[in-house]
């Protein structure tokens, strides 16, 4: 070292660290750094999908705030006066006013709101995405189903945010939804009509909802959201992120990079990505056009209305219930066509929800899994999940129903007899094939482990027969292939009391219908006996062995 | 976190390699039950980290140089995006009246902000990709579980707070404050009834009723002027307000109610039923617009099959038979306005509705006995 230089960093360390003592001496931040420094976090392209999510929720909050400064949520009735010209003088609520105002008159203000509402979507999509990472390779397994449970929490509230906010401009798209709510609503039995006029505050659309909703969607959704966010943040430090299976990695170990500095740079960096992302959508694309629309009236609508992507799964839902489900019985409407619906989208939320108790009820696993399982190693959960994403989908597509017959230019009613029936048969094919190709996978897994991979160069032998070497897998390949869980179906066995119970005979029929199709992972004692065939084989045949030795030296 | 370990556990996983083969079977795996998993006993065990594979910029200067000056050149880069951002913020202003300018300004500030998130961002990522070290180090986990010492201590501290207070022993003081909790936050509820104030009319009475009422003419929707009979020609259809719809203080609660379409059709594709057939007028029939379902207004008229469709649920109606369902998820026909003509050739109702329009309801039912 200079001494020239010398000095100069003393005196530049000397500032640094006199201002961490001075914050030290008052808040113990030294703790946090040495316990959370060097923490390690795994990588995988999967598990950016939560991050993806993480960061969308920061930018949603940057511009709300933002558009709180300008937006007016009052229903109170305006001439529009503003630049939009094809709307100028037309009668309208100063929400949707306020909103055109942020759109055409306030610079910058489209580019933020449709980073708002380009943002939400993303959050959503990607809330959904990190759900399916998450389902698929199994790790809301022990110790994390409360997190998964929170995590539901974070996906219902994510859509109640995004259902009220592209309510509050008050246009005409948004006002046909909140009137499709309200028909939802008081399509409960009992309770439905006074929870409408509550929400509504008397008669659809009345004067308060827009405000009403801009409470719940400024104010007590997001302080929950942001509560429940950090619970689960909280609980993915104290359980320490889950890795997949490798060679090095084990349950009681954690591999990657430490916060500071690499992983710090990689997802600070992948923040301002993501957040760039948003903007560059915000800035070439444009969404939710409400002067297009035109401001809410209970008469007009146009053809191909359609809500925000993550709605239409329950939008679908309403379409695809097929006519006079409704019946007049002891004086009061029972009104099926919204109620079985309404069962069906519940069920989307609260079957995922409660699997893992489902699942660990099974297994009776009460190991602690850190290690993510590919999907493939779980056939029957993989095919449930395909199943569940399926019906899912099937729903979402009904959404689009009038659109489906436009486009391909079919007959509305049989797309929807088609989507009818691709409801009940979809995710029961689906959940057939999948389990399938996961076994079929699986089991060419377990050839390679045990044969190891074509090298593509053909021997031939000494008697003319001709045969391809194959080439085996080093021991880090191999891990990678015969490290899964393995479980095998219950054998019922009466209990101390000498009866076999409704429970364990319920028990004993999932774990078969789980793991009766099981393909255990290699063993040692399986590589052995297998080469042993190929020793007796070969041993007549010393080119081929020769080969063989060669390869492996080589490797 | 109580996980005091933490610093210390962290080892770099190259000095580790072959230490970490820790078999599946450790502290808890043995402990815990595995339930129906199976655990084979010559399963292979974990050959442990692979040697480590430098990078290019952990061989070679130049490299690592040249992934330096990637780093600093796209954060001065996210710098001149910021820059432009400010600049087009009042370089591009928008110009009243001029959609095109508030097009410009949006895109270019756009650009500026989005060159300088994306510069950040890929600088950074590259950073810690090319140049921090990349190698993977081992952090131990530890049970989730609390230690048997931190659990007996907190099971301790429960007796101990247990019995000072008494709260087990005690039972009327135990359960007079669990009565007190669950009661008071019910006033918290109650404090929201008057989301719909009580001095309002009740809500199934306010559906049960519109504006429309007998004499009231048929208007056009929004213009709100009348409609003759003679003007509603063969195969047409309007789009209909009660008159006197533009004074009313609840201007959009009673359109949502109120909406009704008119069309004409040859009187003998009408399949009336005997007590409806004073309902229309020479083949000019008129239905409330509101859905049945969940209250969309139907507004696609298919003037050959005389079908109804509601854009946003698919429910169809036809129009020749009283609007009964053919189609789609609503189960009820939509409402008829019974119509006439008055002196001037105008159309008039009837009188209301005869049952509540839009949507289903509870109580729907017992209104309709009325």
């Amino acid at each position: 070292m200079s001494t020239t230089t010398e000095p100069k960093r003393t005196r530049t360390s000397s500032y640094t660290a006199a201002a961490a003592n001075y914050i030290d001496e008052r808040t113990t931040i030294s703790a946090v750094v040495k316990e959370f420094g060097r923490k390690i976090f795994p990588d995988h392209w999967s598990f950016m999908l939560g991050e993806v999510a993480l960061y969308s929720f920061v930018v949603i909050l940057l511009t709300g705030t933002f558009l709180t400064f300008f937006y007016d949520p009052s229903m109170a009735e305006t001439h529009y006066e503003g630049s939009y010209v094809p709307l100028k003088g037309v009668e309208m609520s100063v929400a949707m006013a306020s909103t055109l105002d942020i759109s055409f008159d306030i610079r910058g203000g489209l580019l933020i709101r449709q980073i708002h509402h380009w943002g939400a979507l993303l959050f959503i999509a990607a809330t959904g995405l990190h759900m399916l990472r998450v389902f698929f390779t199994g790790t809301f397994r022990k110790p994390r189903e409360l997190n998964w449970v929170i995590g539901f929490g974070l996906f219902i509230l994510a859509m109640g945010e995004g259902f009220t906010g592209y309510s509050l401009p008050d246009d005409l798209l948004s006002g046909n939804g909140l009137r499709i709510i309200e028909g939802l609503v008081m399509g409960i039995p009992v309770i439905g009509t006074w929870i409408s006029f509550l929400l509504f505050g008397g008669e659809f659309p009345g004067t308060a909802i827009v405000g009403r909703l801009y409470t719940l969607h400024i104010l007590l959704l997001p302080a929950v959201l942001v509560a429940l966010l950090a619970l689960h943040l909280v609980f993915v430090v104290v359980h320490k992120h889950t890795q997949f299976a490798g060679p090095g990695r084990t349950n009681e170990n954690v591999l990657g990079v430490p916060i500071l500095p690499t992983f710090a740079a990689k997802a600070g960096g992948f923040f301002f990505i993501v957040f760039g992302v948003i903007v560059v959508m915000a800035t070439f694309f444009a969404i939710n056009p409400i002067w297009n629309y035109g401001p809410y009236d209970p008469s007009p609508v146009s053809a191909g209305t359609q809500p925000d992507w993550y709605i239409g799964f329950a939008d679908g839902a309403l379409r695809l219930i097929p006519p006079g489900l409704e019946i007049e019985f002891l004086n009061r409407t029972w009104s099926f066509n919204i109620l079985i619906p309404m069962v069906a989208l519940g069920a989307i939320i609260v079957l995922p929800m409660i699997y893992p108790f489902l699942e660990h009820w099974i297994t009776r696993d009460n190991r602690e899994h850190h290690i993510a399982d590919r999907p493939r190693n779980a056939p029957t959960r993989t095919g449930i999940g395909a199943a569940g994403v399926t019906f899912y989908g099937v729903l979402w597509a009904a959404a689009s129903s009038d659109l489906i017959a436009t486009h391909f230019d079919l007959a509305m009613e049989h797309v929807i007899h088609f989507l009818q029936a691709a409801a009940i048969l979809g995710p029961v094919v689906a959940y057939l094939i999948t389990k399938r190709v996961c076994l079929a996978l699986m089991k060419k897994d377990r050839e390679i482990a045990l044969h190891g991979i074509e090298s593509g160069r053909i021997v031939k032998l000494p008697g003319g027969e001709f045969i391809e070497v194959h080439e085996q897998l080093d021991d880090y390949d191999r891990w990678k292939l015969v490290s899964y869980n393995d479980y095998a179906p219950l054998m019922i066995r009466p209990n101390s009391r000498g009866k076999i119970t409704a429970a364990t005979r319920v028990r004993a029929g999932l774990s078969r219908w789980f793991f009766e199709d099981r393909i255990a992972p290699v063993t040692r004692r399986d590589v052995e006996l297998s080469h042993g065939e190929h020793h007796a084989a070969a041993a007549i045949e010393g080119e081929h062995q020769s080969a063989i030795g060669a390869d492996r030296n080589r490797h | 976190m109580a996980d005091d370990h933490g610093a210390r556990d962290v080892v770099s996983a190259g000095q580790s390699a072959r230490s970490v083969a820790v078999p599946v079977s450790a502290s808890q795996e043995t402990s815990v039950s595995p339930g129906l998993g199976v655990i084979a006993p010559d399963r292979f065990e974990n050959p442990g980290i692979p040697p480590h594979q430098p990078r290019v910029t952990d061989l070679d200067p130049k490299k690592e140089k040249r992934a330096e000056r990637t780093v600093y050149t796209l954060f001065y880069l996210s710098l001149a995006g910021s820059v432009f951002a400010i600049a087009a913020y009042f370089g591009f202003p928008i110009e009243e009246n001029n959609i095109a300018s508030t097009r410009m300004n949006n895109l270019m500030i756009g650009i500026g902000i989005s060159l300088a998130l994306l510069a950040i961002g890929i600088a950074a990522v590259h950073w810690g990709k090319a140049l921090m070290p990349e190698e993977e180090m081992i952090d131990h986990r530890h049970p989730v579980i609390g230690s048997p010492a931190t659990r007996a201590r907190a099971v301790e501290i429960f007796d101990q707070a247990n019995k000072e207070s008494g709260l087990g022993r005690r039972s009327l003081l135990r359960n007079s404050l669990i009565g007190a909790l669950v009661a008071f936050p019910l006033p918290a509820i109650v404090l929201f009834r008057d989301l719909y104030p009580g001095n309002q009319e009740d809500p199934v009475s306010a559906l049960s009723h519109t504006m429309w009422k007998e004499g009231v003419r048929l208007t056009r929707d929004p213009s709100g002027t009348p409609i003759r009979a003679s003007e509603v020609t063969l195969g047409s259809a309007f789009h209909v307000i009660p008159e006197g719809l533009d004074e009313s203080e609840h201007y959009l609660e009673e359109k949502a109610k109120a909406a009704v379409l008119l069309m004409r059709l040859r009187p003998d594709e009408l399949n009336e039923i005997e007590e409806r057939k004073s309902w229309s007028y020479d083949g000019i029939v008129a239905y409330s617009k509101i859905c049945t379902h969940v209250g969309c207004p139907v507004a696609l008229y298919e003037q050959i099959t005389h079908h109804l469709l509601c854009p946003c649920h698919q429910s169809q109606f036809d129009v020749t038979n009283h609007c009964e369902v053919i189609f789609g998820p609503a189960a009820r026909p939509l409402p008829q306005l019974p119509i006439a003509v008055d002196d001037e050739g105008y159309l008039i109702a009837q009188s209301d509705f005869t049952e509540p329009v839009g949507p289903s309801f509870w109580e729907r039912a017992s209104v309709n006995d009325n």
